[in-house]
């Protein structure tokens, strides 16, 4: 098994893969989305209105013992007003757009509003803002069709039924359009489309995974993962039990994904503010390696979201730690004004009480490459993916959670053998002070975090803490 | 709206479906959040469509759309038939599901007081009043409420003859005290952590909590836990209270014994089990005095479990889990039941909303009580840590190995209570730990507790389950490794 190897297999012509289904784009469209938008805003007499619409299109196809067993799609269009009356606001949210329904919800916010104490904090809404464009959506990715998604799970089935292995796994399509606009005159318009493959190979005694995430369904290879899992199930089988404690481990853009995407919240100004981030106190002084830069930047060409936020700010890149040193928080308008900072576009939609947050982490990374790191490795363990990942302690930033699905051990700079699965209790201001080597980032997808571009890492003195069954 | 569903079964029929069922849900939400003396959230909400699953070409189809017109529905029908036809390329059996019979009921969960009748300002109020007692404790730094309530009303029609209307309503608030202080954050949470205490009932519940009468005694405790002493580590004697012992049940016996999972169908992401079918009425779970229940039935208590008939139309039953210790049941529903060959379903199937398909979920799975009084309990530990209140939880993907660690602790020694101990952790693997208790508080001490955050499925779905229990001893627990150096 070469995890590096998978990067170096050409991708398939995956245009010749799907075929394009318009009758399977469901979008609603940007004319009726602005009409609703429209018709709310008519409606209510409150100070200043705000109105998000949303549409969904979503399908996803579950695969289990080489059978699809769950096989689900769906549309929904959600409304969501919020007024000021004299420095009171809320919310109401329907996914009902007959005229009586959008009454009531801008009744039901109104309602809300009236009735609260005044809040010093809130400030008049924004006014039309200036975006940069960015190009999320892609028709291929929005006509896929559910006949298309079962027959690339039907050759990764039959493949694994050849060699005797069970797969697992999802393969999703979807779209989301919004638009927010508000009585001040600021309208914001985005739209998105999201392909995604997981597939987990199942073995007697052992397991493999891999997973990718694109916006555009060509970037995703499903027999390509489906190798690399398969791959990794072989590599492991008759996994041995060693001694917990302390090793250098190598992390998988997935694993290491799932742990430092924990540290997401505490960029945000407010969790400073209310003393709950690790960074309380600790801005602007060494905390991590020298290797350590971490960016917010919706930009960066293998993010996604929208380049505003809850309340239509624009986006800002933010360098958040500069070689290892805390620098900037992101603040949503609100928390800006208190904390004598500038918005930097990352606020949630009011009325809420966590502020902001950077959504789209980005980290510096190396050149190296997996392989690279098991060949300087004398003894370590090579981690493919964690699980059920929890907070022990918010300030030491000290986390729990499982190794899964292709857990290696490394001797004399080689993969020796599958492992049985460690606990971890590992504080990250640690973890990221002792990283060895970092790989090239990738827009890395895992399942306790939403996908961020991190870089594989090689990091000393990782402490596993006991080994389970498997 | 019980028109639309039958609309939606009828139209699957015709497109070739040899098995339908529908649910239309109207659901309505209220979030109030309160932080530091001023209002954090205020929002309602609400959501009504319909979902539509079926079989067709022996394999599973689901379909769901807000539009409910004629066409919409008949649309959404015709394309969850589609899908399942598109299944059908990588089937390797059809789909077969335990015989159940079809029900024409009307079932509706107890509440007194409505929460979306009580004004929003009076419950604002409440948390304002219980934020400013926990702000009077100095070193408090930051002080938090909340509440939520849930209304769900749904028709289910299914093509074998089941027409089912359900309403249910449910209801949940809890406070947090936070104190940082030079290295340290610590917390504490009343009636529980992650949103306190949810259950199927009206503001009644709200109002029985007495958050404002809590507030200073949580803000004392998080304040004072900077100057406790730290749980040491090593083997020791663990009396776990009712909602932590609540939250132990849920992960280390609730999703083991789900189905679905033991068989195969969540490997990839929720994981499997490590109860394989052949451990089924021979495994030793437990001790002879743990016996566990998955109870939908009202009889149990109005949990976040409780219900008249499951998503798949299937009444409420009550199956035992673990009885003296041995392992008894699962939680199936019509297609797993089959493929284990039981008779019939545990009528476990629950859905989130209109646009997600029911899976299996638990429904009310509690520990049964025991016989000790708690003092008694206290009295006869020589030596051992009682632990409260949840501040993490992980455990492995088949379910063996688990880590806890709780908000607050206190030492026992000489069967009296101690003094305080901060970042209690214990950690263990399921049949050991469940093996190991030896002692289980009596029904005064018992406690149907909510766990409204379960999530499961992909697409991700949350869901509420309900967990009793009462305070409860174990012996030769490691404790303390969350913090091990």
């Amino acid at each position: 098994m070469s995890p590096a190897r998978k990067s170096k297999k050409p991708r398939r012509a995956a245009k010749s893969v799907y075929h394009s289904h318009a009758s399977e784009d469901f979008r609603v469209g940007l004319p009726d989305l602005r009409e609703i938008a429209a018709r709310v805003l008519k409606l209510s007499d409150a100070d200043e209105t705000e109105v998000d619409v949303g549409a969904v299109s979503d399908a996803l196809t579950r695969f289990a013992n080489n059978t699809i067993h769950q096989h689900v799609a769906e549309q929904n269009l959600a409304l969501s007003v919020r007024v000021v009356f004299d420095g009171r606001t809320a919310r109401a949210s329907t996914n009902k757009t007959d005229e009586e329904s959008l009454r009531r919800v801008v009744n039901a916010a109104s309602s809300l509003a009236r009735v609260q104490q005044k809040n010093p904090d809130l400030l008049p809404m924004p006014k039309q803002q200036k975006y940069q464009k960015v190009r999320r959506f892609y028709p291929i990715t929005a006509a896929a069709s559910a006949a298309d998604r079962a027959r690339a799970v039907a050759r990764v089935c039959a493949t694994a039924e050849k060699t005797k292995q069970t797969a697992a796994g999802i393969f999703t399509t979807g779209l989301t359009e919004s638009i927010l606009a508000n009585s001040r005159g600021l309208f914001a318009h985005y739209e998105q489309t999201r392909a995604e493959f997981s597939i987990t190979i199942l073995e007697k005694d052992s397991s493999g995974w891999a997973k990718s995430n694109s916006p555009n369904l060509v970037e995703i290879d499903p027999e390509a993962l489906a190798e690399s899992a398969s791959e990794k199930a072989v590599a492991s089988r008759a996994p041995r039990e060693i001694e917990p404690g302390h090793y250098t481990v190598i992390l998988e853009p997935p694993a290491v994904l799932d742990l430092v995407g924990f540290l997401f919240y505490d960029f945000a100004g407010t969790a400073v503010l209310d003393q709950r981030s690790l960074f309380t106190g600790r801005m602007g002084k060494k905390l991590f390696g020298e290797n350590i830069s971490i960016w917010d930047d919706v930009y960066h060409p293998l993010q996604l979201g929208a380049p505003y936020d809850g309340e239509g700010i624009a986006r800002e890149k933010v360098q958040l730690v500069d070689r290892g040193v805390p620098r900037n928080l992101v603040y949503a308008r609100a928390t800006a004004k208190k904390m004598k900072a500038r918005p930097t576009g990352h606020g949630f939609s009011l009325p809420n009480e966590y502020g902001e947050a950077p959504m789209n982490l980005v980290f510096a990374g190396g050149k190296a490459t997996v392989d690279e790191m098991v060949l300087s490795t004398e003894r370590g363990v090579l981690v493919t993916r964690l699980w059920y990942i929890r907070e022990v302690d918010p300030y030491q930033k000290i986390l729990t959670g499982m190794t899964r699905d292709g857990t290696f051990l490394i001797e004399k700079g080689r993969i020796a053998g599958g492992i049985r699965n460690f606990r971890f209790n590992q504080s990250m201001i640690k973890m990221l002070s002792n990283v060895e080597m970092l790989g090239v980032p990738v827009r890395a997808a895992g399942e306790e975090s939403f996908e961020m571009v991190v870089p594989a890492m090689k990091v000393r003195d990782f402490h596993f803490s006991e080994v389970t069954k498997f | 709206m019980h028109d639309w569903a039958q609309i939606a079964v009828g139209t699957a029929l015709v497109r070739g479906a040899t098995y339908a069922d529908a649910r239309v849900m109207d659901i309505r939400q209220r979030d109030i959040s309160t932080k530091n003396g001023a209002i954090g959230t205020v929002a309602e909400s609400e959501s009504l469509g319909i979902g539509v699953r079926v079989i067709a070409s022996g394999a599973w189809g689901f379909a769901a759309t807000d539009r409910l017109t004629r066409e919409g529905v008949q649309a959404c029908a015709a394309e969850a038939v589609s899908i399942a036809k598109a299944s059908a390329l990588a089937k390797t059996h059809n789909v077969v599901l335990a015989p159940e019979q079809a029900y024409e009921d009307t079932w509706q969960s107890p509440f007194i007081k409505d929460p979306f009748r009580i004004p929003v300002e009076r419950q604002i109020d409440l948390l304002l009043a219980a934020d400013k007692e926990m702000r009077k404790v100095k070193g408090v730094t930051l002080a938090e409420g909340s509440m939520s309530f849930r209304r769900i009303e749904q028709f289910f029609a299914s093509s074998i003859g089941s027409a089912i209307h359900q309403v249910k309503m449910l209801s949940g608030a809890g406070i947090v005290a936070t104190s940082f202080a030079e290295k340290e954050i610590q917390k504490r949470s009343y009636p529980n952590s992650f949103g306190g205490q949810h259950m199927e009932s009206g503001y009644e519940l709200v109002e029985s909590l007495d958050l404002a009468g809590n507030a200073g005694r949580v803000g004392e405790e998080s304040v004072a836990l900077h100057s406790a002493a730290q749980c040491p580590e090593g083997t020791s004697t663990i009396i776990l209270e009712s909602a932590q012992l609540g939250l132990q049940i849920h992960e280390s016996v609730g999703h083991p014994i789900e189905l679905d999972r033991v068989l195969g169908q969540e490997a990839n992401f929720a994981g499997m089990s490590f109860l394989t079918i052949d451990k089924l009425r021979k495994l030793r779970y437990g001790s002879e005095i743990v016996n566990v229940v998955a109870d939908a039935r009202l009889e149990h208590g109005p949990g976040l479990g409780t219900f008249g008939y499951d998503d798949e139309g299937v009444p409420a039953q009550c199956t035992p889990i673990i009885s003296n210790g041995l392992f008894t049941g699962y939680l199936s529903n019509r297609e797993s039941a089959a493929a284990i060959g039981e008779k019939r379903s545990g009528g476990t199937m629950r859905t989130e909303s209109w646009n997600r398909l029911p899976i299996i979920r638990m429904t009310n799975v509690s520990l049964l009580p025991g016989t000790w009084k708690y003092d008694d309990l206290i009295a006869d530990t020589d030596d051992a840590i009682l632990m409260e209140t949840n501040r993490s939880w992980s455990i492995d993907d088949r379910r063996y190995h688990f880590q806890f660690s709780t908000e607050i602790g206190w030492e026992i020694k000489g069967g009296k209570k101690g003094r305080m101990i901060k970042n209690p952790s214990y950690s263990g693997i399921t049949t050991e730990f469940w093996n190991s208790c030896d002692a289980i508080c009596s029904r005064d001490y018992w406690t149907l507790w909510g766990t409204p955050n379960c999530g499961k499925g992909q697409p991700m779905q949350t869901m509420g389950t309900g967990h009793g229990a009462a305070p409860s001893r174990f012996r030769n627990i490691k404790i303390g490794v969350a913090f091990a150096k």
